[in-house]
């Protein structure tokens, strides 16, 4: 309580900055500042999760009682609306729209993005996409799953399909843009000096991500279009009732989908080496090999799609080649994983919030990536093909991974973006429990989907049913800590202590500038002399 | 915005009134927009690219049926129409050359242009519309086709004409709405031999909807006439 009369002493001097700069709505709703509009996005994003999670509580409450408690069609549409909100209104936006759009343009030393109007369309689109879906949850729902595969999305759908998929849509559009002015920021935006060589590794990974996001997304819009012609004039190229085919349709979404998967992985993964270099006090191990796995993921991310149907449609000697080429997103994935560890060798690690989640992310994505490897073989996926295995893989990749990491990098530049610091102990105390519910939720779906039980079934057979109520109680105890961060961030807004420009002693030009720093960021342009992650002579074996 | 934390270092000059304040100078500001507007054409040949590739499958698939269809579609009509699209192509060019040689009414001139041929291709359109109509060859809503072994997969060829061509139609709307834009700018004298970017950028989106075009006369109209 002393900092707190000590600081509401020092409130008086406050210096301008880009939140204190302007005030009241209008400020807000039309403000071109990428900093405030990563906010926006941030309060967006974060309500969208918890409506997401909302329905993962639900249906795992469902999923207490073998024979389930919800009708069959509650289940479907919960378990739907959880998927369709949670990849396309929060992993996909999750950490390019918020931190990246917030810290790219510092950490190259730019006044904001090459696009900021652009920027700011791109939250009205997610927002006017965010409602359409609502409208869809409120009005019923939808029982496609996140996929909307034909035909539950088109001959056999009874539910609000195109009010959702036109919320896919146009949340689609504002990721293009997004991805867009990132690529056009990077290339054309950098200060003085700061050469590719120099790019924060966040940065590079955030623009594999606007590649992908530029070069998939339009793919599923015109995929979600087709669907929609296809159900307004009841014919169409993806019902077999006229000589369409089904299987078009799962091509054409997984070419966007499985790429998407690393729109929300790779920018997860800029986050960890942040972290790892700064509590480890060592430049990030291998750094142009993690810049380019970020790339040859991107790469990769467009040819492997077909391994989501092998048991769909797809010719043997197809299965082999994509088969093949999925286990190659494993040779970059890891040389990630070990260049972390190896950062930290020899470091001088401290154990910090954000590098809590850093080692969480770690070791659940390694679990999630490793157990990605039985999937991409064509023999074990045949058996753990649409079972809660795979459920428990992509929840470690996007939840053990994506989540964490958000997690992570919100609260390493929370001092940054609010001036404030959180509490050190409550949000250790937050970040314990998110990863034990975590594994007490997925742990039991991957022996579930081993022992065979199939995934959006709402019943089962009795003798899975121990393992539904741990996956049942974790989500809980997760979801309680979820919760735990929104309040201590809150409180922190007015009675955290001041956080000062530089709270970490980390290296990067947005830890050189004010915190919160000021509408144009810097006072003139800075040139940079130096390599990221210029942690001095901490000694270690490092190129 | 809160312009008192930059230490303005210098008056604008003339030339440098449309800069933006995150850019450093013109010629940054350029390279953006042109990388901007070439990235957006990407995302755009992905989107096409969507239904192209259903075209593709389905002609594989289905070669006689789609073959058939070629003599329901009006090739005078869409020929002339692909003519009109060149010609526009040429006058957009020559109102980017107009504007960097700040010729204002050169300029207007050549967006009018553009903007008459491009009216001219979505009116004929509209006829091509109108006499699907009337042969019962519209997907979905009013569709008999006289082939009777072909109905099922003609009508998937005529959908995908239908997406195909109506997506091109919203971008060229798109287009003129732009054109107008340029106009009204233009009028207001923004633009001369130093500040043309925006000419060029949508004179870029126009070309691109015109080699969509390029693609689908063939691609919709001549499949039965390659003999």
């Amino acid at each position: 309580m002393a900092t707190l009369a000590h600081h509401s002493a020092e409130t008086e001097i406050e210096p301008v900055d880009y939140l204190n700069v302007e005030f009241g709505w209008k400020s807000w709703l039309l403000t071109t500042d990428h900093k405030r509009i990563a906010m926006l996005y941030l309060i967006s994003i974060t309500l969208m999760f918890f409506v997401g999670g909302a329905a993962a509580v639900a249906f795992r409450i469902n999923l207490l009682e073998p024979e389930g408690i919800f009708a069959p069609e509650t289940y479907n549409r919960l378990f739907s609306m959880h998927g369709i909100v949670m990849v396309f209104f929060f992993l996909v936006p999750s950490i390019p729209a918020t931190l990246a759009n917030f810290f790219i343009p510092i950490m190259i030393g730019a006044k904001d993005l090459a696009f900021p109007r652009v920027n700011l369309l791109s939250w009205y689109l997610y927002v006017i996409g965010a409602a359409f879906t609502m409208y869809a949850v409120l009005r019923g729902g939808v029982d496609t799953g996140w996929t909307f595969y034909t035909p539950y999305s088109s001959t056999y759908s009874n539910s609000y399909v195109l009010a959702a998929a036109f919320g896919v849509f146009t949340a689609g559009f504002s990721s293009i843009l997004t991805g867009l002015n990132f690529i056009v920021t990077v290339h054309k935006m950098r200060a003085p000096g700061m050469t590719w060589s120099r790019l924060p590794l966040f940065v590079w990974s955030n623009y594999a991500t606007g590649l992908i996001q530029v070069l998939g997304t339009p793919v599923l819009a015109i995929t979600l279009l087709l669907l929609a012609f296809e159900r307004i004039a009841k014919v169409g190229i993806f019902d077999p009732n006229i000589g369409g085919d089904p299987i078009l349709f799962q091509h054409l979404f997984w070419f966007y989908s499985h790429p998407a998967v690393y729109i929300m992985i790779l920018p997860g993964m800029g986050v960890i080496s942040e972290i790892m270099a700064c509590f480890s006090r060592k430049r990030v191990f291998g750094y142009n090999f993690v810049a380019f796995s970020s790339m040859a993921i991107a790469v990769l991310s467009f040819v492997v799609w077909g391994h989501h149907m092998f048991l769909t449609g797809e010719s043997m000697y197809t299965g082999i080649a994509f088969s093949i080429l999925s286990f190659l997103v494993a040779v970059p994935s890891a040389i990630k994983v070990f260049n972390w560890t190896a950062t930290m060798y020899k470091g001088s690690v401290s154990f910090d919030t954000p590098m809590l989640y850093a080692f969480g992310f770690i070791g659940l994505f390694t679990i999630g990536g490793l157990t990605g490897l039985f999937l991409a073989s064509l023999a074990t996926d045949v058996a753990t093909h649409g079972t809660y295995f795979i459920v428990a893989h992509f929840h470690y990749v996007m939840v053990g991974g994506m989540v964490m990491a958000f997690l992570g990098g919100v609260h390493f530049w929370w001092p940054k973006m609010t001036g404030r610091m959180y509490p050190e102990a409550w949000s250790k105390f937050a970040a314990l429990i998110i990863f034990l519910g975590f594994n007490l939720t997925f742990f039991p779906q991957f022996i579930l989907g081993y022992l065979g039980m199939p995934r959006r079934y709402h019943a089962y057979p009795p003798e899975f049913q121990m393992l539904n109520v741990l996956s049942t109680a974790g989500a809980s105890v997760l979801g309680i800590g979820y919760l735990i961060p929104i309040v201590y961030m809150l409180w922190s807004l007015k009675y955290g202590p001041k956080a000062g420009n530089n709270p970490w002693g980390a290296t990067g030009l947005e830890w050189k500038i004010q915190s919160p720093p000021t509408t144009f960021n810097f006072d003139e342009t800075p040139i940079v002399t130096e390599e990221a992650y210029n942690y001095g002579e901490a000694e270690g074996v490092h190129g | 915005m809160a312009d008192a934390t930059v230490p303005v270092s210098h008056e604008p000059t003339a030339e440098e009134t449309h800069l933006r304040h995150h850019f450093a100078n013109s010629a940054q500001q350029t390279d953006a927009s042109t990388l901007g507007m070439w990235t957006f054409l990407i995302t755009e040949v992905l989107f096409f690219g969507g239904m192209f590739m259903a075209y593709a499958i389905y002609r594989a698939t289905f070669p006689d049926a789609f073959a058939s269809t070629s003599e329901y579609m009006n090739v005078i009509l869409g020929g002339t129409n692909t003519a009109v699209l060149i010609c526009s192509s040429l006058t957009m060019v020559l109102a980017v050359r107009a504007a960097q040689l700040s010729s204002r009414k050169g300029l207007i001139l050549f967006l009018i242009l553009t903007m008459i041929f491009g009216t001219i291709f979505l009116v004929i359109k509209g006829f091509e519309y109108t006499d699907k109509w009337r042969e019962h060859l519209v997907p979905g809503f009013n569709f008999h086709y006289a082939p009777a072994q072909f109905e099922h997969n003609a009508q998937i060829l005529f959908f995908l004409y239908f997406c195909m061509t109506g997506m091109h139609a919203v971008h060229m709307i798109v287009g003129l709405g732009l054109l107008t834009f340029l106009i009204v700018q233009a009028q207001r004298r923004v633009f001369n031999a130093n500040y043309f970017a925006p000419v060029e950028m949508i004179g870029l989106y126009w070309h691109f909807v015109d080699i969509v075009w390029i693609f689908l006369f063939p691609l919709l109209y001549l499949i039965g006439h390659r003999t």
